[in-house]
Order: C-alpha cells, then sequence, then structure tokens
C-alpha cells in the first residue's frame, strides 16, 4: 500500500548551509519581486499553523505605501507539544535572522523583531552573540536593518499576532479586530510581516535552492518539508523534518510504540485523529493541518483526561475579553466534569458540541475558534470514554 | 463616489461612507442588531460578540460593530446561523451574571436583562458558573459602587475611564476564568486615582458599576418630624430628570421638579442655581483680584492662570496629576458646598431653624458630589454642610416610589430665600457656562458695560469641542481697573478629563498662557455628568445643552450680580465677595494625593 511507504526525511532547516556573510549577500541580491514571486511558486505556506502564504503576506507589505514597516519573528512557541522553534534558534539561529533580513529587504523594513517566549530566555546570551555577528554583517554588506529582542511573560494568546504586537507595545496582550490585518496594521499600527520562526529559515531556504527544487517536496496543498516536534507515547519523541502530505499512518508506523489509539496533531488547538481515521487522514492542509506539534496516545491513556487537560489549559489561557472563548472554554471545562460525573445526562455532551461549534464561528481570534478543533475531535470520537 | 461603499444587509441595498461599520449600515436603515459592549462614546472593542451578523461566503460570524463595511457585502442579521450564536452568547454572558434582578439596583435599567428579556432565553442551558466562584463587592466609596458578579467584561466602563477621562483607575487584570476588571492591586476604589465621575457608571450595562444610593436616608429624613429638610437642586438636573420618567432629551422640567420635590415632603425646595450667582460672585472677584496682584503688585506668588473648582471630579483629578498647581484652583467651594454652608447658617438663621436639626440634600448630575460631600473640609457651618447627594436617576426613582405622575404635575416655583437665580447660573450646567457666567459678572464690574456680545450669548465658549480658547479685550475700564486697560484676557474651556489634563500639560509646560480656565470633569460638562439619566450621548447632551441655553435665554435676569437675593445676601451677611465671613464659609483648601 503507497501509505506504508517509509516517510521521507529531510534535512533543510538544520543544515549547515546558508549561514554566512556571502551566502547572505547571494541571497539580498535578488530583487522584491523575485523573492516573493520565488515565495508564491514554492507554494510556501505560514509554519506556525494557520498556514497563510508567506508570499502574499510579503507581497501585501511590501504594497503598503507607508515608510515605516517592521519585521516580526514570532517566536512565542507556546502550543501545548511544540518545541522546534527553540530547536531552530539554540542550533541555526543565524538563519532566523537572515530571513528576518531578506524580508526586510524584500518588504522596505529598517527594523526588525524578535518575540521570545519567556521561557526560552535562556537562549538570550547565545542570540545575542549571534546578533552582534549578523549586525557586522549587515553593515558590512551596506543594509540599513537591526534586530532587537523582546521577550513574552508566558501568555499563550501573546502568540496571537495581534495580542504579540500589543504585548510588544507594552499594552496588555489582547487580540485585536481584523480587519486590518497586521500586514496593513500590525506592530505600531504599521504594515508588519510577521511569520513563524521556521517560515523565515524556509523562505531563505527557497530563495537559495529554488522554489522547482522545493516544490517536488510534498503535495500540491502542502508544499516543502516542515519540523514536526514528537512526544507522547513514542519510543523516538524529538524533532523530526519530514516531507508534507503523509497519512496518520505512515506517521504511526515510524512513531507510534505498537499501540497507538490516536494522535493529537497540532497541539491543543488542533485535531485528534483516531485509531480508524488514520489511513485517511493527511497530515497537511488539505487533512489535518499543524504547527509541528504531533501528540501519541496509546491505550492507557484517558482520552477524558486529554480533553480535561486541553480545556483547563484553555480556559487559563483565554485572554478574557471576548464572551465565547472566556465563558465558552470554562462551560466546556466544567460541563465534561459534570457529565463524566452524572450531574448531567451524555446528552449534554450535544450541547457543548453544539457550543464548541459556535465558540468556532464567533470568538475574537484563533484561540477561541481552534479550541472546538480539539473537543469536537475528541468528543465524537472517544464519546464513552466522556461519559463512563 | 469613491467615498461611499454598497452593500446589502438582509436584502437592503444600503450605501455608507467608507469606513463606516456593519452596525452603523444597518442602522441607517433601521435594522436593529442587538449589542452590548459598544456604546457610542468609545472606541470598537468587538468584544461581546453580541452584534455577530452572518457574512455571506465567510465561515465565520462577524462582528458588526468591529467590522468596517464594504463593497458587495452581503450581511444577513437575524439568519439560523446568526440566532443560534446569538443564543448561546447571550446564555454564556447570563451564565457568569448574577443574575438576581429583583436583588439589583438596576433592575429595570440593564441592558443585558432588556437582551435576555427581547430574546426570552429562558432556557439557562449552561451551568452557573456564579455559584462556583466567589466575588467581592467594593463598597468603600462615598460615590461608586462596584460589584464584579453582575460585571459582563465588556470594558466600557474601562474605555470610559481611560479614553474620556485619562484617569485609568479601573483596568482588566488577570485571563481566562479570572479577568476581572480591577484598580491598582485591587485597592478599592476609594483608595485609587478614581475621581468619583461616575462616568463609568453611565456606561456600565448591567448593575457591576452603580452610584451608591442614598434614597433610604432621604425618606427616613423627610418622615423625622424632629428635622427640617432643605433640597436644592443643581443646574444641569432639570434639563435632564424628564428622561429619568419617560419623557424624551431636552425638555426642561424646573417646575414639575419643584413640584414633586414638594408633594415628596421636603420642607424647603431651593436652588444651587442661586448658589451659582454666589459662586460667580466670589470666584469672578478672586479672578480679578488675581490679576490686580499680578499685574500691580507684582507678586510673585500669585498663581495664574486661576481654574475653576465647581467639578469635584476635576478637582481629585488635580489633586492626584498636578498637586503643583492646586494654588492655581480656584479657592471658592463648589455651588453644592457654598449652598450647604450657607444653608446651615444664614438661611437657618433667618428661618429660625435649629441648623443642628437641619438636614441639607442635593440633587446632583454627579456622583463625585457625594464624594464631595463627605470632604472632612466641608464642615464650616459646624455640621456637615451638605448632608445627602442624590444623582439626577434618584431622584427620578423617588418620584416613581412616590406614585407622581410628573408629566401631569402643574409648574411650581421654588421657595424664597436661596431661591431665586439668574440665567447666568443656569448654564453652570453645560461646558463653558462658568466661564460665561463669569465673564458677564467680571466684564462689568470691570468696564461698567455689558460683555459685548449679542444678547449677553458669550458664543465662542460654547459648543461642544474638547478644548475652546477664547479672549476679550478689556477697553474703557471703569477708574478702579485701569491695570486692565487694554489686557487680552485669555480664556479657554476644557471638558472631559482627557481635555483637561491636555491643557494642564500645556500650562505647565509654559506652552499656553491663559488667566482663566473653566474645567468640567465630564463630557458636555454637568449636563453630561456621570449621575444622570442612562443612556448619556453625544445626541442626548447636545439636547440638553440646548435646553440649558433656552432656560437662561428666558429668565429675566442674566446676570449673576442682579440676583436680588444675592444682592440681599451680601449686604445682610457676608459684606463682600471675599470678605471674612465669605472666606470662612465660602472658600476651602485642597489636598495632595498620589498617583496611582
Amino acid at each position: 500500500m503507497a501509505n506504508n511507504k517509509p516517510l521521507k526525511k529531510v534535512d533543510l532547516i538544520f543544515s549547515e548551509a546558508f549561514l554566512n556573510r556571502d551566502e547572505l549577500k547571494e541571497v539580498l541580491s535578488r530583487s522584491a519581486d523575485e523573492v516573493i514571486q520565488e515565495l508564491l511558486d514554492s507554494g510556501l505556506r505560514g509554519r506556525g499553523g494557520a498556514g497563510f502564504p508567506t508570499g502574499l503576506k510579503w507581497k501585501f507589505t511590501r504594497d503598503q505605501k507607508d515608510p515605516e514597516k517592521y519585521v516580526v519573528c514570532n517566536a512565542d512557541e507556546g502550543e501545548p507539544g511544540t518545541f522546534k522553534d527553540r530547536e531552530i534558534l539554540d542550533r541555526v539561529g543565524r538563519k532566523v535572522f537572515n530571513g528576518m533580513a531578506l524580508c526586510a529587504r524584500t518588504i522596505g523594513a529598517k527594523e526588525g523583531y524578535l518575540y521570545l517566549r519567556g521561557e526560552y530566555r535562556f537562549l538570550l546570551p547565545k542570540l545575542y552573540q549571534i546578533l552582534d555577528e549578523f549586525h557586522e554583517d549587515m553593515k558590512a554588506l551596506g543594509m540599513d536593518f537591526h534586530i532587537d529582542i523582546k521577550l513574552g511573560s508566558g501568555a499563550y494568546v501573546c502568540g496571537e499576532e495581534s495580542a504579540l504586537f500589543e504585548s510588544m507595545q507594552g499594552d496588555r496582550g489582547e487580540p485585536r479586530n481584523k480587519p486590518p490585518y497586521p500586514t496593513e496594521y500590525g506592530f505600531r499600527g504599521k504594515p508588519t510581516v510577521i511569520n513563524n520562526v521556521e517560515t523565515f529559515v524556509s523562505a531563505l531556504i527557497i530563495n537559495r535552492i529554488g522554489a522547482e527544487k522545493y516544490q517536488k517536496l510534498g503535495t500540491v496543498d502542502s508544499r516543502g518539508s516542515k519540523l514536526f516536534s514528537i512526544s507522547g507515547d513514542t519510543p523516538i519523541p524529538g524533532i523530526y523534518e519530514l516531507e508534507l502530505g503523509m497519512t496518520v499512518e505512515q506517521f504511526v508506523n515510524e512513531f507510534g510504540d505498537g499501540d497507538t489509539k490516536a494522535v493529537q496533531v497540532g497541539g491543543a488547538a488542533g485535531f485528534c485523529v483516531p485509531r480508524k481515521k488514520f489511513t485517511d487522514t493527511i497530515i497537511g492542509f488539505e487533512g489535518v493541518p499543524t504547527g509541528g506539534s504531533m501528540m501519541l496516545f496509546n491505550s492507557s491513556r484517558s482520552m477524558y483526561n486529554v480533553l480535561h487537560n486541553y480545556l483547563d489549559f484553555f480556559k487559563e489561557e483565554s485572554c478574557g475579553q471576548c464572551t465565547p472563548c472566556r465563558v465558552g472554554c470554562q462551560q466546556l471545562f466544567l460541563g465534561i466534569e459534570a457529565v463524566k460525573r452524572g450531574e448531567k445526562p451524555a446528552s449534554y455532551l450535544e450541547t457543548l458540541l453544539k457550543l464548541s461549534q459556535t465558540m468556532k464561528i464567533t470568538a475574537k481570534c484563533g484561540l477561541g475558534q481552534s479550541v472546538g478543533n480539539s473537543f469536537h475531535s475528541i468528543v465524537n470520537n472517544f464519546r464513552e470514554e466522556m461519559i463512563y | 463616489m469613491e467615498n461611499k461603499v454598497k452593500l446589502k444587509i438582509d436584502g437592503v441595498e444600503v450605501q455608507v461612507e467608507k469606513g463606516k461599520t456593519i452596525l452603523d449600515a444597518a442602522r441607517s436603515q433601521n435594522i436593529h442588531i442587538p449589542t452590548l459592549c459598544h456604546h457610542e462614546d468609545l472606541c470598537v472593542a468587538g468584544n461581546c460578540r453580541v452584534c455577530v451578523v452572518e457574512q455571506v461566503g465567510t465561515r465565520n460570524l462577524v462582528a458588526s460593530c468591529a467590522t468596517p463595511a464594504a463593497d458587495g457585502m452581503e450581511i444577513r442579521t437575524n439568519s439560523l446561523k446568526v440566532r443560534n450564536a446569538r443564543k448561546h452568547i447571550i446564555e454564556l454572558l447570563l451564565s457568569e451574571h448574577n443574575a438576581d434582578c429583583t436583588k439589583c439596583y438596576k433592575n429595570g435599567n440593564c441592558e443585558l436583562q432588556a437582551l435576555a428579556s427581547e430574546l426570552k432565553n429562558t432556557e439557562h442551558m449552561f451551568l452557573d458558573l456564579v455559584e462556583r466562584k466567589t466575588f467581592t463587592v467594593d463598597m468603600y466609596s462615598p460615590s461608586i459602587i462596584k460589584d464584579d458578579s453582575r460585571c459582563i467584561r465588556c470594558q466600557r466602563c474601562v474605555r470610559t475611564c481611560e479614553e474620556l477621562q485619562h484617569v485609568s483607575a479601573l483596568g482588566v487584570a488577570h485571563k481566562g476564568d479570572r479577568m476581572k476588571i480591577s484598580t491598582f492591586f485591587d485597592h478599592p476604589m476609594f483608595e485609587v486615582v478614581c475621581t468619583n465621575c461616575g462616568q463609568c457608571v453611565n456606561r456600565c450595562p448591567t448593575g457591576a458599576l452603580i452610584e451608591r444610593n442614598y434614597i433610604d436616608e432621604v425618606w427616613d429624613a423627610i418622615y423625622d418630624e424632629d428635622k427640617f429638610v432643605v433640597v436644592q437642586t443643581a443646574p444641569a438636573t432639570r434639563v435632564a430628570l424628564g428622561e429619568a420618567l419617560d419623557l424624551p432629551p431636552g425638555e426642561i422640567v424646573t417646575g414639575k421638579m419643584v413640584a414633586a420635590l414638594r408633594r415628596m415632603g421636603f420642607n424647603a425646595v431651593l436652588d444651587t442655581d442661586w448658589s451659582a450667582d454666589l459662586t460667580i460672585m466670589e470666584e469672578g472677584t478672586e479672578l480679578l483680584t488675581r490679576l490686580k496682584k499680578a499685574l500691580v503688585d507684582k507678586d510673585p506668588n500669585v498663581a495664574l492662570p486661576m481654574t475653576t473648582s465647581c467639578s469635584p471630579g476635576w478637582i481629585k483629578f488635580i489633586e492626584h496629576t498636578f498637586p503643583e498647581m492646586l494654588p492655581n484652583v480656584s479657592t471658592c467651594k463648589s455651588p453644592q458646598q457654598m449652598f450647604g454652608a450657607i444653608a446651615k447658617t444664614y438661611y437657618a438663621n433667618k428661618m429660625g431653624v435649629d441648623p443642628a436639626k437641619m438636614v441639607v440634600v442635593s440633587i446632583m448630575p454627579c456622583t463625585a458630589k457625594k464624594f464631595e460631600a463627605d470632604r472632612p473640609e466641608m464642615r464650616s457651618s459646624g455640621f456637615k454642610d451638605v448632608d445627602l447627594v442624590l444623582t439626577t436617576r434618584e431622584l427620578g426613582i423617588m418620584i416613581r416610589q412616590a406614585g407622581l405622575d410628573f408629566n401631569s404635575l402643574p409648574d411650581e416655583d421654588y421657595d424664597s430665600v436661596l431661591g431665586q437665580s439668574s440665567g447666568a447660573a443656569v448654564i453652570f450646567g453645560a461646558t463653558g457656562g462658568v466661564m460665561e457666567a463669569a465673564l458677564r459678572t467680571a466684564y462689568e464690574i470691570v468696564t461698567g458695560r455689558e460683555v459685548p456680545f449679542e444678547g449677553l450669548n458669550i458664543t465662542p465658549v460654547r459648543g461642544m469641542e474638547g478644548v475652546r480658547e477664547a479672549s476679550i479685550e478689556i477697553r474703557d475700564t471703569l477708574p478702579d481697573w485701569k491695570f486692565l486697560e487694554g489686557v487680552e484676557l485669555r480664556t479657554v474651556v476644557a471638558h472631559g478629563l482627557t481635555n483637561a489634563k491636555q491643557v494642564m500639560q500645556w500650562v505647565k509646560e509654559g506652552k499656553k498662557s491663559y488667566h482663566f480656565i473653566e474645567i468640567m470633569a465630564c463630557p458636555g460638562g454637568c449636563l453630561g455628568g456621570g449621575g444622570q439619566p442612562i443612556p448619556t450621548n453625544a445626541e442626548i447632551r447636545a439636547k440638553r445643552a440646548e435646553a440649558i441655553y433656552r432656560e437662561d435665554a428666558g429668565k429675566a435676569i442674566r446676570k449673576s450680580h442682579e440676583n436680588p437675593e444675592i444682592i440681599a445676601i451680601y449686604k445682610e451677611f457676608l459684606g463682600e465677595p471675599l470678605s471674612h465671613k465669605s472666606h470662612e464659609l465660602l472658600h476651602t483648601h485642597y489636598v495632595e494625593r498620589n498617583r496611582y
């Protein structure tokens, strides 16, 4: 069977290539149009999870008339089960900065920021050292671009781009109303490209190896390769760069412990895929998208506990401003407890499923909109575990 | 054409200006979309999500208050998807709201209650979150009570405090299920920078922020045979009370209000307008004295510009924010407190009433007046000068409690003395009014002529612009005031503390120089006060202002110094403005407060 073929492992992100000044000089010599076209051709979509086409994002920002623009790298890696950005920054931090410089040159920005998750403070000395070299190279190359690092303070919602800007500005980290989008109204209200750590690296790589080569990896909807953070019931947890477009079955064959009953793809905000759906579920934008978080659960795990844990997380990490998210998360959390304890009938789960659907279509930002993903996929697939 | 967008709402073609929201567009066609966190005076929040509508072609619903209308949009405000979502959202809000309506002060005037009633949310499908948490009720402030169990986190109060008032006493704290509206380190409102202006109270859609009410205390005083209960009514109450009693905004109800108060059993119905005239005499003279000291005596210790002191919200604001500029504030008490001090001395004596047995009640458009009456400085009669302060809203409630049919009451006149007033006093209720009243009197004192404006209407200081500058050149003075010959008197009027802060910043930095500054804490002045009927918004404020100027124009006496009862009190009791007695009873001092 085709989907039983072994996974294709790739080595682009962490490779030693594209690290030095000459490489940077080479890539910076390309025109903005070339860079954008290359990204569009490559089909690269944001690696943070939402998957917006990177080329379009850069193009929209480039097209803005405002002379003041920003490049922001989202390193607030907060999704439960993902730890790949930490590894990128730790091992090939320079590539991230080079990718940001490429973006800055393309859109016409003079300032860039790395918004670093507070818990990654330990990376600072190393990053500052790399930045010093980077800034020297910028000077040598005659490019006016400077990168600063801002630290987050532990709020999950600050990984949401507009909340991240608010946090960077020193305000309370609450998502904004959209539109306007960051390409038009971002950091300090100026046109801003905000991308995930991995996206900047991929954008750099694509502009070195060419879209054509990159395109060969992956599927029509999910081009290229990406990093996966693999955890849970697996004998070989860790970070792997894999070609996109595999089925969950292929994935489990490689990483499972032989007793996998479900895989949570995309973290707490993502989808839970049960064993019966392993073969026909593709990991990618045509199936279940992921920012990299892959959590495997074997038959010793209670899916009620898994969901309970996620909801506990969401009810605490909601910023609290919009009703569906703030109150909805509490209702889902307490609701499944009430069903489990027999205080509410099993049919109350239907009420909660409808509520999670409302949250999906009415919440102000991606946080509240995605709580329903895991709720739906766990409750629908493991209903008995919720009740008994 | 480029500045217009065309969209379809519920099948109706709508054309609106670019930049308008879907909600604006719907309202222009009288299509009703329910809202909660939205308020005309404030920036868009888009956080309650009650106003979500369906935009055909998009998966998610959109918040109509926060989404700009765009060409070709097709909007459905009442599709099944919208109805189901809206129902859920209201249910969610009710599940975390202490919906014990009959125990709530806002029962009958609550936007959440109205919405639940409109949508007939009787199912209560979700778990009650209120009983699972503990909430605090902050009751330490003499002006405002904050009950977190009734809060729906719409943040109208936070936006009000920050945008309109630049005070930011209220902010959002914590996140998720613990998110709440809080103060600096969750201190009681009484201990933080809160100015008690009550603008948050006026905008709170539920009973989470309410005025501390003294309705029962006032009834108790009225029914106490031993007490002589005097009531005074502030200028701005007479153009707004009607709204609390089902009349349209902008109706002048002075006569009916007097009739109602008399029927409720007050022993004397008197007017804060009278003491507003007294304030002008004192404050106008104080300004001229300061000018004389500065220009003639070259006294370097004289603080100019001088600012008004009628607004207790403004006073507490400057005490917190610009304590170094307190010498610039007029030492005059506000009309409410001048009234109290005179009522328990001059008036008590005249009426043969023991001031110990007198209770002075005031009806104010203001919640800060409750705090002001409680200030330790306000006891110059030997007693608490003003005993109990009610807002316009509380008076509305009492009139209903008394079973009076307000609209069919006859127009009656105030009692005498302390009941007669000039048009200059009425306009105290509008931003720019104190300035205009002071100029009418001061100009005439200095020149012997009326202010050179048609019909005494000093229009440059009127209006709703946040900061308004005006100057008046003084020519052909009387001999006593020769030093003011040719002086251009520079004035500025600001309302809303955000504007006030701006003006004071200019003065502090020496960017602007003025002689006289009028500041009112609330947008629109007292007519937009925190104690006025709910709702209050720009349109309603404009109608109240129009009514105030109508009342002024209709008065026989238009200038404070021509009020016979004012002339009489100086002759019989005070001597002259700024006399020793005046200083004792009518002037005060201020204190420096913390900046948090």
